[in-house]
This record gives structure tokens, C-alpha cells and sequence, in this order.
């Protein structure tokens, strides 16, 4: 043989092959990267970050990456179906209808519904990027019943950040790692916020920064940081109040900021016999009734030992103490109530709640609250606060903190993130350098002025709904009941149960749906929610439900439609599927108006543009919802004589405004006739086009000046009031007290002329109503027998997997074809359980056979998983004796949706009593071995899935090279 | 003469494995491709994958450290590969040392991934050949593609820049500076392969607090102890007793 290399590696690989790279935005997770798609002969040849995009700046994830295999994957739907008349629902026996008659089956069932009852249609998502739309959809239709996915995902995160800092993590919000010190990551999924976060940490830690992990596991992340503390799940909360404790013990608050910026020195009135009791003293009714705290509010001066308005020019309030107001009331600074609430939270009592050492909870105070004073950065830019004081500089104390579900989702978890709120607030960090930075549109008043409507008669046949689906109560005449004070949606959103649940609370939606209670429903639409598996709680009789028949033999939920690009376990249970494309095949707007991609220095939003032909015949969720809406006559799709108002979607994006000539609408990018205006002005028909040549994305650099601390930045606020982003300027002080709490306890005590809370939850409003954080257990542990189930049991967020999405994707199921239940070794071999052994994980719900894997990265009381890499056999395309459904396994069949019963019979969701967010993590179970001679497969297991029409068949082997032939087959 | 590496930067990998597919959708349709997937929607799904990220616990709970440990050829100087190969397949590049295989001299025997000691080597069961990584040599010579993206796919991909890639016989390179001052070091040196591709190690940054920095002279404290004076109306031992 020659040496000379006879298959040249730089020769390309298909000869005179046409290439061609497109722009658009990823949507293999919820991150939004922006995406070079380059082709080969019109095939998928690559994927890669755009470097000219502000999120990712061309680097990619693995999910990225394997777009690929999801435009191919042989799990997609590529017809409309409809269940075969005849057939029971649930068996998977679908046939092949037209669009055409699609759209009349729908327009014709939903128009009767909207004509006599629109309550009855019922529309949830989950992670879909259009919320925005789905929304409006939901209310131009006139049903209440909408929401997302955020009731079951991190509700407690927004909700109890946003009603205390007016901004939150993620989309909002998140930790300046440029410019910090200390970084601690408490609680975290690990795709919340994947490539930013990932790529910000690696700089932070090559910088000298460092990063300390508080989590039950350590995985992803945590592996990298510098120290990890193991917590038990659920307890954070107590750890924070211990810090607080500690910093206030040791004066290491940033007392300027408190003052000037938060609610800390306002005067709480004392009085237990005043209606007013445990709000702050107001000196004057406000001139305006709005949506922001009026500068009302009093101090006690230090300087001339007397109440002055907040504010006042030379003041300066006690921050401690209590005083006598010239009428004898008894007030208290809300930081005073704050020092005595945590007087109990010693780092003694934590330790044995979270298992963590005392000492080590008080150096973790020491180093925040020592790195917050002594590495203080001073930047040259001059602003100007909304009292008019002009400052020469921003300073940052540099101690930055990133949570998200692993404290999100627990039914203590609205109190735990207000604790870490105020934690952050005590340490100066909001909208700081090196701190938390909000991004546009936040921050926002506290609450934000979105109203869920507050009487039933919001909804009216033929009428939209007079009020927006999802909102932000500010009292208790903000909620959506009637006069019995009973909920008026479905899933029981903004009522007595869950008043502040901004997102809905989805989980509940089929069993609700299902017993009737409130009410039944007719038609129930999912969107990309896999309710049938792993996004429901209670899965085994969930599915149960989703068939189940009423005693004429109709089933109890009638009418079942759902919309989904791929063979997931909900499609089997549908009379009605819908085909949506892949994001390579679509239009789609990442707006301002739902969760744009935001950066610290100023507002971004953007697009995705179709690289790839539509296959089949999918559609786009957002074609079907504008062609609906224009059927059915949707005020907001059709013109005054009901004819057709846009042509197809991007159309409705481009023409669409908040209000006739506003100016707002989904793009903020190249508005006017022109295109020459930004954020707000007329529709401009070469929008799309002009995203198109910018990288598909709009990034508007804010003034320095308008960069930082924006609750209380005049210059920032009236600009974002300019820009029709909030309709008040007025400064956004930290509720680090909060009145909005207290509101609802007052009516559950009978005290307040709002609304009043039926007999028998004025307890449970009164108890968790608590206008500062508090530690108690999580509900379900409380109803637990921690003996007989001595363990927590939790998911992890695998970095190569985004939900249930990618089991169908043949490069990233190698990755996690199959999960474990992590075990700690010893708490394994006390429990007689070797490492690989197949086991019962059982909690007091149900149980399910899984494998057990040893594991020293967990703290001995928890056992965790990987979410949602457990399929149902022969779902989304693959074969039955796929690992996925064999030895894969879903954590949910062991989680309850409901709490247990009642002594009065009543049920209540396993959620936070006060946002109605989904307490995923908040079961206990025990684990034991398997006997010998029990099947190694997962239990439970379902009859397998079929295929549907218009599916491909799966390969058995693939050889992907795009833009040539030969892709793979049967062997 | 030039040798063209990565050095993984073992301190900031979160395991994310964007490196790991990132490098099969560029190879699958590059010079090296396809790269096969076996019983791709079935049970025990296999396939050819250049690069592999594996994960280690180390230690005992709670002193215990999880490491993400990305694996792929490691372009040794004196490859243990080469010499066995029957045909003259694999084969060590003289302009830049990178390590590939001709496919079309490869008999698919697998003596080369017998002989190499680092498990590296991806038998193709389509083609009956032997495939590895190629440093991207399809990319990073394609004088279309813009400069920047003239990088091997998982260096571009990876969000944590993880992963250099230079010529680590260049002192002045960022891969030969970041083995010189962040401690990088070869696997298994003991084999006498030489490899090319390094790793960083673990750095920890630690915070020393001294006692005296828990009290300072700015505490707020002394504002906030400072409490407010009683009314003067209130009761006190004068109003009861005159001693």
C-alpha cells in the first residue's frame, strides 16, 4: 500500500451539492439561542450558534445540536386524525381527515360552546413560546379556562420574586456573573437558563469567582462549583431565614439600600383592634386609584424623633423600634417585624431542618453579607432616582444568587423564594452590578397590573372575557369567584384555594374536568402538553380519567382535541389531533408581550422564520388558532362586518395592535412605515423581513444610565412609561413586608371591607397568608408518615434532554436511553439494595419497579431521577421494547395531584396554598427490593402504543448524511 | 512542526454534552460520515459518536466531587494505532499530527482499537471500518468558512469554552499556555503515547474570613441599635416612689 492517503478527509463529501445557510431561532429547549441551519441539497447538514446572537453568541447545547434528528424523527405527525368513530378513546385508532374538516368539526363545536357556554372550551399549553396568542385566543373566545405550563413549573419563582422585587429569574431576571463575586445556585433545573447561564458560569469561574451550589444532589453544575452544600428538598426556606437571622444579628445589611429602596423603615400599624391592622400607616388617601405604591407611607425620623413621609428631604428612619403615633397607634418599621420574625430562625433551629451544619450556615451568611460590603463596586454612571436625587455612580455589592424549580416546586415554596428575596435585598443586590439584574419588561409594579377578571359574569356567551385569563391579584376583590366564593375556572385559579396562582394551576385541569367540580367541560384543547405522562401528576389515573364515562356512557371530559408535532403519549387519548411542525418549519415570535429573551442592558425579542418546507400536512399551532379565530368570529381576527382580518399568521404578527393606532404590538423591532422605530410605532410591512436580515433578532441597547436599578431609575421608568411597557413611573420600593399578604389575612380574619373568604378556608388563608416568609413543612410531608416513608424523592433536568421532547431524537436518547433512581450507598446497603439492583420506590400514592444506582452525590434522605425519560411502550415512535418504557420509569405515578382527603371531605390541589404552584418535590416514599423472580421491567406498564396514519415507519439502522441518498432502513 | 490539540478545561465542563452531538451532525455529514446509528428507535440504541462525555463520582458523601470527564482521540505523538495497522490506514498527518483513518484502506480488523490504550477508536458496523475523531480537519481548512469558524465543532459548540484548540508545539498558543499555567496534564502518560490533547484540573477559589471583618466600623448597627427614646408620658418608678 501507498502511504499515500487514498480517501481525501478535505474533499466534500457529496459532490456539486447546493448548500445554503438560513437564520432563525432554536427551540429545543426554552432558551431561544439563535441558529445557523445550513443545508445540503434542501437537507439538514448543520446546526450551529449564530455568533452574531446576543443570547448564545454561536455556541450551541447538545439538544441544539440534535435538531437534525427531530425534523427527521419518525414520531412526527404529519396529518390531522380523528379518532375512528367506533373506536374507544385511548386504543390509538385514528384516521386521516382534511384540514377542511377539521376546522368545521372545531369552528361548528366550539362556536356552539362560545354561543351558550364558553366556559366549556378549555385551552392549557405547555412550554409553547406563544403565550401571548394562546391567551388572547382563550380570551377573545370569553373562557376563563386558559393557562400555561407555569402552574406545574416554577410559579412560586415568579410569584414570590415578582410580588417582592417586582422582577424574577430567567426570562426576567437573572444573576450579573460578569460583574460578581460570589455566586451561589440554590435549587436549580438545569435548562433554566441553559447556554447563557452555562456560558456566564465558565466565565465567572475563569475570572476567580466563587460558586458555591446548595441543591439535595450534585449533578451538572454543582459539579463544577467550588463548595456544595447538600440540603434536604424542601427546607431552603429555612436556610434563607437563617441567613437573614444571621445578617441581621451581625449588621451585615446594606442599610442605605434598605432604606432608600425598600419598605423597610415604612411604619406598620400595630393596632390588633384597627381594621388597618398590619398595613402600613398612610398619611392621605392617593389622588389616583393605579396600579403602583402611592409615596404615602410614613418613617419614624431619627433626626427629629417623628413620623415624616418616606422620603422627606434630610430623613432618616429607624429602621428598629416601636413607636406611638400622636393618636396612640402602635407601629413598627417592617424591617423591626422582620428582625422578630427571624429572632427564631437561628442557625441552630436550621441545621435540623435542612441537615446543614450551623456553623457552615453561618459562614455562608458571613461570606454574602462580607463579599456584599467589602467588594463593593462603584461604576461611573451618573442616574437619576425617582425622588429626583441624582447619583454620581452605580454601586453593586457583588453577590449573585440563580434559583429556580428545585424551590419553585414545593408547597411551601412561594414563602422560601420571598425569604430569598428578601436575603437579596438585604445584601443590596437588586438591579446591581454583580447582583440581580431585572431585564425588560421588568421590573413591574408590585403586583403588576394584569387582573384576572373578578366576577363571574366576566364570561358571556358570544363575548370575550372581560378580563385578562391570567393575572396578578392585589387583593382579595382581584379573585375570580362568586359570591359563594367558590372558583369560577376550572383548575380553580385565582380562588379562596390558590388565590395568587398567576400561571393556573394546569395540574388540576382533567380531574377537575372529570369529577365535575366545579363543573364539566366539553372541550378540553392541549398544546404540546403531555398530560397523559409526564407533565400530570397521578399518571396511572390520570389516563384513567381522560376515558373514563359517565353513566350514559359518554365520557366524562367529551370532547379531547390535541395539537402536538409528535406521537406522545397524550395523542393517544385525543378524538381530535392536530399536527404542528417542527420549529425549523415555522414562523414564531419571541415578543415583549409574552417572554422575550431580554438581556440585562435592554430589551431583545425575536423570530423564527421557516428554513425548512412544511412536512405533510402539519400546520402551525398559531395558523390553526388565526384560522379558528377568524371562523368562529373572534373580535380580534375579524373586521366590523366579520370578514377575515389577516391572511395567515405572520400577517396577524405584523398588522395586530394592542389597541387601534397604539403602536405596540408582538415585534418591538423595525416598527413604522419604514421600519425606523423601535419598541413602539406603526405597523411596518417588511417586519418580518427586516428581522430576517438582523439575525432574526431586535436588541435595544438601553443608555447606561437606564441600566441599573430600575424599580427606583427615573430616567429608566419613564422611558419604559414612553414606550407604553407600564402605564406608571412611579418607583417600585421592595416589598420586603408585604401588604398584599396581609390583605388576605385581614379578609380571612373578617376584618377587611374586600371580600371575605368562605368559613371553612379562612384558616388556611389566614395561616399562609403571612405578610413575611415563614418556615413550615411541605404540606404533603406534613400528611405524610415520615417513618414508614423516611425519604424525599426528586428530579434532576438532564442537560441533553428538554422534558419528554427528545426521547424520539435518535442522537440524544444515547444519551439517556433510560434512567436510574439515585440512591446515597449507605442509604441503599441499609436498605438492603445493591447498586444496579431492580427495586420498588413506593410512596404513599403507588409505586413503581425501577433500577437503583448508588450514588455519593446525594445527601442520604433523597433519592432522585432524571425527569421524564421514562416513556409508555411504543410512544413516540418507539419500538415497545425500547429502554425508555423497559427500564426507563416516571417518578409521577408515585405523586399525587390532590392532597389527601379532608376531615370534611374536601380536597385540596398538592400545591402552595398560595400560587397554586405543583408540588412535584414534595413527596416521600420508602424503597425496597424487588423479589427474585419478578420481571426486570418497569412497573407500571401500558399496553404499547400504535402508530398512526401518516407516520413513518422507525429504521432500525440510520446512516444520516444529508444531502445524499442513503439514510438508513430496515436491516 | 505543527501538532493540533484540545485542552479540555476540566474546572468549568457541567457535562452538558453539547461537545458530544455537536460533533456528530457535523461528522455524520462531513468527510468522515455517515456516522451510523444502530437500532436508532429501539431497545439498546448504539451508534458511532467521536467524542463521549463520561460522568464520575469521586470520593464519599458529603466530601464527594461528580466530574464530567469528555472523551475523544487524543492525537497522540507516538500513537500506539499507527504502527499496528495491516494496511496503512491509520495514519499520523505530518502537517499538523492529527490522527486519522483512510476508509478506504481500512480492512475494519480492529487491531488499532485493541492497541489504543485510551478506548477512543468508533468501529462503524455499516461500513466495516474504524472511525475516530478528525479534529474537525474538514472544518478547520475549509477557506469558505469564515476564520472563526474554522474550529473543530465541539470547540465552537461548547458554552463553557471547555475546550481550546491550538498547536501545543507553538509556546506562545493559547492551548500551550493554558497547559503551562493551569496545570495541564496528559492521561496515562505511563503508556508512552504522548498525547496531544491535555486536561485542566479542578481549581477551587476558597474565601478566608477573618474574625475582625464580622465587625467593622461602618456597622449599621450603630445607627440600628440605637433605639428610640420612650415616651415621656410613660410610667416610670418616679411616678411610685420617692426613696
Amino acid at each position: 500500500m501507498s502511504s499515500t492517503p487514498l480517501h481525501d478527509p478535505l474533499a466534500p463529501p457529496v459532490a456539486g451539492a447546493t448548500t445554503e445557510i438560513k437564520k432563525t431561532t432554536c427551540y429545543m429547549c426554552a432558551c431561544r439561542c439563535g441558529i445557523r441551519v445550513h443545508l445540503r441539497n434542501g437537507e439538514v447538514r448543520y446546526i450551529d450558534g449564530n455568533p452574531d446572537h446576543p443570547l448564545n453568541a454561536g455556541v450551541i447545547c447538545a439538544k441544539g445540536s440534535s435538531g437534525i434528528m427531530k425534523q427527521y424523527s419518525p414520531a412526527r405527525l404529519t396529518k390531522p386524525l380523528r379518532r375512528k368513530p367506533g373506536t374507544e378513546r385511548g386504543a390509538g385508532e385514528f384516521e386521516e381527515i382534511s384540514w377542511e374538516e377539521t376546522f368545521t368539526l372545531l369552528a361548528d363545536r366550539l362556536g356552539e360552546l362560545r354561543a351558550t357556554d364558553p366556559k366549556k372550551f378549555a385551552l392549557f399549553t405547555g412550554r409553547d413560546q406563544m403565550q401571548a396568542l394562546t391567551g388572547m385566543f382563550a380570551r377573545q373566545f370569553g373562557t376563563p379556562n386558559y393557562a400555561a405550563h407555569g402552574g406545574f413549573c416554577s410559579v412560586n419563582m415568579a410569584a414570590g420574586m415578582i410580588y417582592t422585587i417586582g422582577g424574577s429569574f430567567w426570562e426576567f431576571g437573572g444573576p450579573d456573573l460578569e460583574r460578581s463575586k460570589l455566586f451561589i445556585m440554590i435549587g436549580t433545573a438545569e435548562d433554566h437558563h441553559s447556554n447563557p447561564m452555562k456560558v456566564s458560569l465558565a466565565k465567572f469561574k475563569r475570572e476567580g469567582g466563587r460558586f458555591i451550589s446548595i441543591n439535595p444532589v450534585r449533578t451538572g453544575y454543582s459539579a463544577i462549583a467550588d463548595e456544595w452544600v447538600p440540603i434536604r428538598p424542601g427546607t431552603d426556606g429555612a436556610l434563607f431565614l437563617a441567613i437573614i437571622h444571621e445578617l441581621i444579628e451581625l449588621g451585615l445589611y446594606d442599610r442605605e439600600f434598605l432604606v432608600r429602596y425598600t419598605n423597610s423603615g415604612q411604619l406598620v400599624n400595630l393596632d390588633a383592634e384597627h381594621d388597618e391592622f398590619g398595613m402600613f400607616v398612610r398619611t392621605e388617601v392617593p389622588e389616583e386609584e393605579g396600579c403602583y405604591d402611592p409615596q404615602n407611607k410614613l418613617w419614624w425620623d431619627r433626626n427629629t424623633d417623628k413620623p415624616v413621609v418616606t422620603h422627606t428631604e434630610g430623613a432618616d428612619p429607624f429602621l428598629r423600634g416601636e413607636f406611638k403615633l400622636p393618636d396612640g397607634t402602635p407601629v413598627k418599621p417592617a424591617f423591626q417585624l422582620l428582625k422578630d420574625r427571624v429572632a427564631e430562625y437561628t442557625p441552630e433551629w436550621a441545621e435540623g431542618v435542612t441537615g446543614i451544619a450551623a456553623d457552615t450556615i453561618r459562614r455562608l451568611a458571613h461570606e454574602m453579607g462580607i463579599t456584599a460590603r467589602d467588594q463593593k463596586i462603584e461604576l461611573p454612571i451618573a442616574w437619576t432616582d425617582s425622588w429626583g436625587k441624582e447619583h454620581e455612580t452605580v454601586t453593586g455589592n457583588p453577590v449573585a444568587f440563580h434559583a429556580m424549580r428545585g424551590l419553585a416546586a414545593h408547597s411551601n415554596g412561594f414563602h422560601t423564594i420571598r425569604a430569598l428575596s428578601i436575603l437579596m435585598t438585604l445584601l443590596g443586590t437588586i438591579d446591581r452590578p454583580g447582583g440581580f439584574r431585572h431585564k425588560t419588561p421588568f421590573p413591574r409594579p408590585i403586583p403588576p397590573c394584569a387582573r384576572p377578571p373578578n366576577d363571574p359574569r366576566a364570561v358571556q356567551p358570544n363575548t370575550p372575557l372581560d378580563g385578562m385569563p391570567l393575572g396578578w391579584p392585589a387583593d382579595p376583590d382581584d379573585l375570580f369567584v362568586d359570591k359563594e366564593g367558590e372558583a369560577v375556572r376550572i383548575d380553580k385559579g385565582f380562588s379562596w384555594e390558590y388565590p395568587l396562582s398567576a400561571h393556573g394551576l394546569m395540574h388540576n385541569v382533567i380531574t377537575n374536568a372529570w369529577r365535575g367540580d366545579p363543573y364539566p367541560i366539553d372541550t378540553l384543547l392541549l398544546f404540546m402538553a403531555n398530560m397523559a405522562w409526564n407533565s400530570t401528576m397521578n399518571t396511572s389515573e390520570v389516563r384513567k380519567m381522560l376515558t373514563d364515562k359517565n353513566e350514559n356512557g359518554e365520557y366524562k371530559i367529551p370532547n379531547i382535541v390535541v395539537c402536538d408535532a409528535f406521537h406522545s403519549e397524550t395523542t393517544a387519548f385525543a378524538d381530535l389531533i392536530l399536527p404542528d411542525t417542527t420549529y425549523l418549519e415555522r414562523h414564531d415570535v419571541m415578543s415583549m408581550l409574552d417572554r422575550p429573551i431580554s438581556e440585562f442592558d435592554g430589551p431583545v425579542d425575536s423570530v423564527r422564520i421557516p428554513v425548512m418546507p412544511r412536512t405533510g400536512e402539519c400546520l402551525p399551532f398559531q395558523e390553526v388558532l388565526i384560522e379558528l379565530g377568524t371562523r368562529l368570529k373572534l373580535p380580534a381576527f375579524v373586521t366590523q362586518d366579520g370578514a377575515r382580518k389577516y391572511k395567515d399568521y405572520p400577517d396577524f404578527i405584523v398588522n395586530w395592535e394592542t389597541a387601534p393606532g397604539s403602536g405596540i404590538g408582538f415585534l418591538s423591532g423595525w416598527r413604522g412605515k419604514g421600519g425606523e422605530k423601535s419598541m413602539k410605532g406603526e405597523p411596518n410591512p417588511n417586519q418580518w423581513e427586516m428581522y430576517a436580515k438582523n439575525d432574526c433578532v431586535h436588541h435595544e441597547v438601553l443608555p447606561r444610565s437606564y441600566q441599573f436599578m430600575r424599580n427606583w431609575n427615573k430616567g429608566y421608568l419613564e422611558w419604559s412609561q414612553r414606550n407604553g411597557i407600564t402605564r406608571y413611573s412611579e418607583p417600585i420600593l421592595i416589598h420586603l413586608y408585604s401588604e398584599v399578604m396581609q390583605k388576605f389575612r385581614l379578609a380571612a380574619q373578617g376584618k377587611s371591607i374586600t371580600r371575605q373568604p368562605p368559613k371553612h378556608l379562612a384558616k388556611r388563608v389566614e395561616t399562609y397568608f403571612d405578610p413575611l416568609p415563614f418556615y413550615y413543612e411541605p404540606l404533603e410531608t406534613q400528611a405524610s408518615d415520615k417513618l414508614k416513608y423516611p425519604l424525599s424523592a426528586v428530579t434532576q433536568r438532564p442537560m441533553a434532554m428538554y422534558h419528554s421532547w427528545d426521547s424520539q431524537n435518535a442522537w440524544l436518547r444515547q444519551i439517556h436511553a433510560h434512567n436510574y433512581l439515585y440512591v446515597n450507598a449507605l442509604t441503599a446497603k441499609n436498605a438492603g439494595i445493591g447498586d444496579g439492583d431492580w427495586i420498588w420506590c413506593e410512596s404513599q400514592w403507588g409505586k413503581v419497579r425501577c433500577m437503583a444506582r448508588y450514588s455519593e452525590s446525594v445527601e442520604p434522605g433523597t433519592v432522585w431521577t432524571w425527569n421524564a425519560i421514562g416513556k409508555a411502550a411504543g410512544a413516540w415512535n418507539l419500538t415497545p421494547d425500547a429502554n425508555e418504557s423497559q427500564q426507563g420509569f416516571l417518578l409521577n405515578h408515585l405523586i399525587s395531584e390532590e392532597l389527601p382527603k379532608q376531615a370534611d371531605g374536601s380536597r385540596f390541589s398538592n400545591s402552595d396554598p398560595i400560587t397554586g404552584q405543583a408540588a412535584w418535590y414534595d413527596v416521600r416514599v420508602r424503597i425496597y427490593k424487588a423479589e427474585e423472580g419478578e420481571p426486570q421491567q418497569t412497573s407500571p406498564q401500558f399496553p404499547p402504543m400504535k402508530k398512526y396514519p401518516g407516520m413513518k415507519d422507525a429504521p432500525t439502522w440510520l446512516a444520516y448524511l444529508a444531502g445524499a441518498k442513503k439514510k438508513g432502513g430496515a436491516k | 512542526m505543527t501538532q493540533l490539540a484540545l485542552v479540555i478545561d476540566l474546572n468549568v465542563c457541567v457535562g452538558c454534552s453539547a461537545c458530544v452531538t455537536s460533533c456528530k451532525e457535523w461528522n455524520t455529514s462531513g468527510s468522515a460520515g455517515p456516522l451510523v446509528d444502530e437500532r436508532p428507535y429501539g431497545e439498546n440504541p448504539t451508534g458511532t459518536f467521536f467524542n463521549r462525555v463520561q460522568t464520575y463520582e469521586m470520593g464519599t458523601f458529603p466530601n464527594s466531587e461528580t466530574m464530567h470527564f469528555p472523551k475523544s482521540c487524543l492525537h497522540c505523538e507516538d500513537p500506539a494505532c499507527v504502527p499496528v495497522c495491516p494496511t496503512g490506514a491509520s495514519y499520523k498527518r505530518k502537517e499538523d499530527g492529527i490522527v486519522l483513518v483512510d476508509y478506504d484502506k481500512c480492512i475494519g480488523c480492529k487491531y488499532c482499537s485493541w492497541a489504543c490504550p485510551y478506548g477512543v477508536r468508533e468501529f462503524d458496523e455499516q461500513e466495516k471500518v474504524m472511525k475516530k475523531c478528525t479534529l474537525c480537519v474538514d472544518r478547520i481548512y475549509d477557506m469558505t468558512m469564515p476564520e472563526a469558524d474554522r474550529k473543530p465543532s465541539c470547540v465552537k459548540a461548547c458554552p463553557t469554552s471547555a475546550r481550546l484548540f491550538g498547536d501545543i508545539h507553538d509556546p506562545e498558543s493559547e492551548v500551550s499556555v493554558a497547559i503551562r499555567e493551569d496545570g495541564g496534564y496528559a492521561l496515562m502518560p505511563e503508556w508512552g503515547t504522548h498525547p496531544s490533547n491535555h486536561y485542566l484540573p479542578r481549581r477551587k477559589t476558597k474565601m478566608k474570613i477573618h474574625a475582625d471583618e464580622l465587625e467593622r466600623a461602618d456597622n449599621p448597627l450603630k445607627l440600628d441599635q440605637q433605639l428610640p427614646k420612650p415616651d415621656k408620658d410613660q410610667s416610670t418608678m418616679d411616678d411610685v416612689s420617692a426613696w
